[in-house]
């Protein structure tokens, strides 16, 4: 109704505008004029914003919800229930190796976030596993009202540490983590804590922070304490070179203090034992990714490389073959303990054209040394650096949509080279997903 | 880690303690970096976080965008779920509250235009449809208006000081533009009627202003890349029903257009789409100029 009326009154003010004014023989060129009077009434300001028409209905604050399904089928040749990866034992229920043969789902997700109010906003990851369990992944509220770069964050998160540690699997270049990820923080390290980020005010991306945490995820162990029981620090620093390159490179350490980790190993004359480290364990990380897509459109081409390396250093005491018992005699003995280890991964992922992406992964472990006193005699020496190779290829159909297919050759248990092959899709439904970097 | 702690908060206080020098604006687009200029002269400083040759739907968080939102006054969009993949990342992450949605920081051009195309169903299966309608609104030189006007007032409101300079501008601007209107519409009259192909449905608005015709998109759906089936289906229908011209954008693929254009000899118009997509394009009045003058130069 309004509209119409504003129209005739435009139309009216158009004609007797033109009628007033010196009246061109031609009717053509006063059909003309009377359009661009129009365009020009059209052009005019909107008399105010347009709302979007809320209604009011208990469901229009309904947070953002976003699924992602994944399903996938394994095929290995060395049988997974016995993977572990030599020389870098990790406690029983920590989640390593290529999970299990045939098909299966992969981590399906449910996301739940939006803003709760002015001041913050929260998320909630149930992340669904093959074998029909669930688990929180994240449920964290994080603020959006502090100022001068800062953000805090509290609830269950995945640390910042590193450069893939914080991506959820669905967004990961490879269907599995890196073995370094695996080995030395249990493939990804998501505690309960909080979080506090400060992004410097510079031109250069220059952003440092902190978080303290329960320490209940590997390489702590849950313990029944006041305090925290795990600490990281961080500090990032990227930028772009032209319009065709980012890049981001990172330092970060994870400390915390595990009580009783214990973890199936073997001893010197490969009898099978459990053993128990309580001390004090430090992961340090370098990571750096750099991108480049011509133009810094990534539509057509684009290529991603990706480096990590981690080293941890344990420090305390090992119990060497603990009492589990299995009324089997025990040795049980208690000696200094102090181990460094590290490992890294190299990566490139090459979009060679519209929706194909192909992928080359490599990476090793290297055993580094020990010294366990009076268990240097019970403990197997390390001398086998695990490494492998991986290929992967994936069709994108759309930026919500992925296949695909993945090739390794993985020699992380010594003598037992295990072909890999995987076949995965990887799809998101509901809210747009986000583009991280 | 408590040294470590202690040098954050000192270098915090020392960043804080600097007075602005000019409002810092963010703007997601070329076009609406070049409005804030215009508007703001030199009282503003614009950071524009993509250009003409990226599909501003498909950005990443990246570490320069998080920098720049961090230090920003006013952040400048187009909205209508175009930066949808990024934008809320990049604000949650910048640590600054003035530019979060909701807050006069923060400023979504396609509130103040009448949008096309809204679908009443939403369903991905019909591509990446918009629910807020197709946010290509920059291509009708009227929407630049409206949003012009809003966007002054709030430059006004933020920067409270210079809310004088910036009447003055926007006054200035907006007798230019009407007039650079008038000019345009009378230029490409001609065009009214005319049948088109685009690469993707990124002209809507230009199509409602001059009065062009889409035949057909060479993207089966919204952010499908062409395939072979449907541009043979195009083909067909160009057999049929001539078009006057095939028209993309800069960032488009030139593949599609090409092998169209060499069976059926319709000539292509590569517009430059916003300001930097093309030598002429190097502010909005150029902007213009140049696509009108390419889609007059394409009919012939």
């Amino acid at each position: 109704m309004t509209r119409y009326t504003i129209c005739a009154a435009a139309l009216t003010a158009a004609i007797t505008g033109s009628a007033l004014s010196a009246e061109p023989a031609n009717p053509e060129q006063r059909l003309r004029n009377v359009e661009q009077r129009l365009d020009r009434i059209e052009s005019a300001p909107a008399p105010a914003a347009l709302p979007a028409n809320p209604t009011s209905s208990p469901s229009s604050f309904n947070p953002a919800i976003s699924v992602i399904l994944s399903g996938i089928y394994t095929n290995l040749s060395q049988d997974p229930a016995n993977f572990r990866i030599t020389g870098f034992p990790v406690p029983d229920g920590v989640d390593i190796g290529p999970g299990q043969r045939g098909f299966s789902l992969a981590e399906s997700e449910l996301a739940i976030s939006g803003n709760i109010d002015p001041y913050f906003y929260g998320l909630l990851t149930f992340s669904i596993h093959p074998d029909d369990t669930t688990s929180t992944e994240e449920a964290f509220i994080q603020t959006i009202a502090l100022s001068n770069g800062f953000t805090a964050k509290g609830g269950r998160f995945f640390s910042s540490i590193g450069y893939l540690n914080a991506q959820h699997a669905h967004t990961w270049d490879f269907v599995d983590a890196p073995l370094a990820y695996q080995a030395f923080l249990g493939t990804q390290f998501g505690d309960d804590g909080v979080q506090l980020k400060w992004l410097a005010p510079t031109d250069l991306f220059l952003e440092f922070g902190a978080e303290i945490g329960r320490g209940r995820p590997f390489p702590g162990t849950d313990r029944d304490k006041n305090g925290s029981g795990a600490g990281t620090v961080f500090a990032h620093v990227g930028g772009d070179v032209g319009v065709s390159q980012s890049w981001r490179a990172g330092l970060s350490m994870l400390r915390t203090g595990p009580r009783d980790r214990e973890f199936a190993d073997t001893d010197i004359n490969g009898n099978a034992v459990t053993n128990a480290f309580s001390g004090d364990a430090r992961v340090g990380i370098v990571d750096f990714v750099w991108k480049y897509a011509p133009n810094g459109n990534p539509t057509y081409t684009n290529f991603k490389l990706q480096a990590e390396y981690l080293r941890r250093r344990e420090s305390g005491d090992l119990t060497f073959d603990i009492d589990t018992n299995d009324g089997n005699p025990h040795v049980a003995q208690l000696a200094p303990f102090d181990s460094k280890q590290s490992g890294w991964y190299l990566q490139g992922v090459y979009q060679f054209m519209p929706y194909w992406r192909i992928g080359l992964r490599t990476e090793k472990l290297n055993p580094g040394s020990f010294s366990a006193a009076a268990n240097d005699v019970n403990l197997v020496p390390r001398d086998f650096s695990p490494t492998k190779n991986t290929v992967m290829v994936d069709y994108n159909p759309s930026e919500f949509s992925r296949i695909r297919l993945q090739y390794a050759r993985d020699e992380s248990r010594q003598g037992l080279p295990d072909k890999q092959w995987w076949l995965q899709y990887q799809m998101s439904l509901g809210a747009h997903g986000a583009h991280q970097f | 880690m408590k040294k470590f702690l202690s040098a954050v908060v000192a270098i915090a206080a020392l960043a804080s303690a600097q007075p602005a020098a000019a409002l810092e604006v963010f703007a997601c687009e070329p076009e609406w970096g070049a409005l804030v200029q215009e508007l703001g002269g030199d009282r503003v400083s614009v950071y524009v976080a993509t250009t003409a040759f990226q599909d501003p739907h498909r950005i990443q968080a990246k570490p320069s965008l998080l920098a720049r939102a961090r230090r920003a006054n006013l952040v400048v969009c187009t909205g209508a779920e175009l930066e949808i993949g990024w934008l809320p990342v990049v604000l949650r992450q910048s640590g600054n509250s003035a530019v979060q949605p909701n807050q006069p920081g923060y400023f979504e051009a396609a509130d103040y235009v009448q949008r096309l195309e809204v679908p009443t169903v939403l369903d991905r299966a019909a591509g990446d449809v918009h629910a807020a309608g197709n946010p290509h609104i920059q291509t009708d030189p009227r929407n630049i208006a409206r949003v012009a006007t809003a966007l002054a007032k709030r430059l006004a409101d933020i920067d409270r000081a210079n809310a004088a300079l910036y009447e003055t501008r926007y006054r200035d601007f907006a007798k230019r533009w009407d007039a650079a209107i008038q000019r345009w519409t009378a230029q490409a009259a001609a065009l009214q009627g005319a049948p088109i192909i685009v690469h993707h449905k990124a002209f809507s608005y230009l199509e409602n202003w001059l009065g062009l015709r889409e035949l057909a998109t060479l993207e089966p759906k919204p952010s499908v890349e062409p395939t072979s089936t449907h541009l043979a289906e195009v083909l067909d229908m160009v057999k049929r029903q001539p078009a006057k011209m095939i028209v993309r954008s800069v960032y488009n693929d030139a593949r599609a257009s090409e092998y169209l254009a060499e069976r059926t000899n319709i000539p292509i118009v590569v517009v430059p789409f916003t300001v930097g997509g093309s030598e002429r394009a190097k502010d909005l009045f150029g902007l213009f100029d140049d696509t009108v003058q390419r889609l007059m130069d394409a009919r012939g």
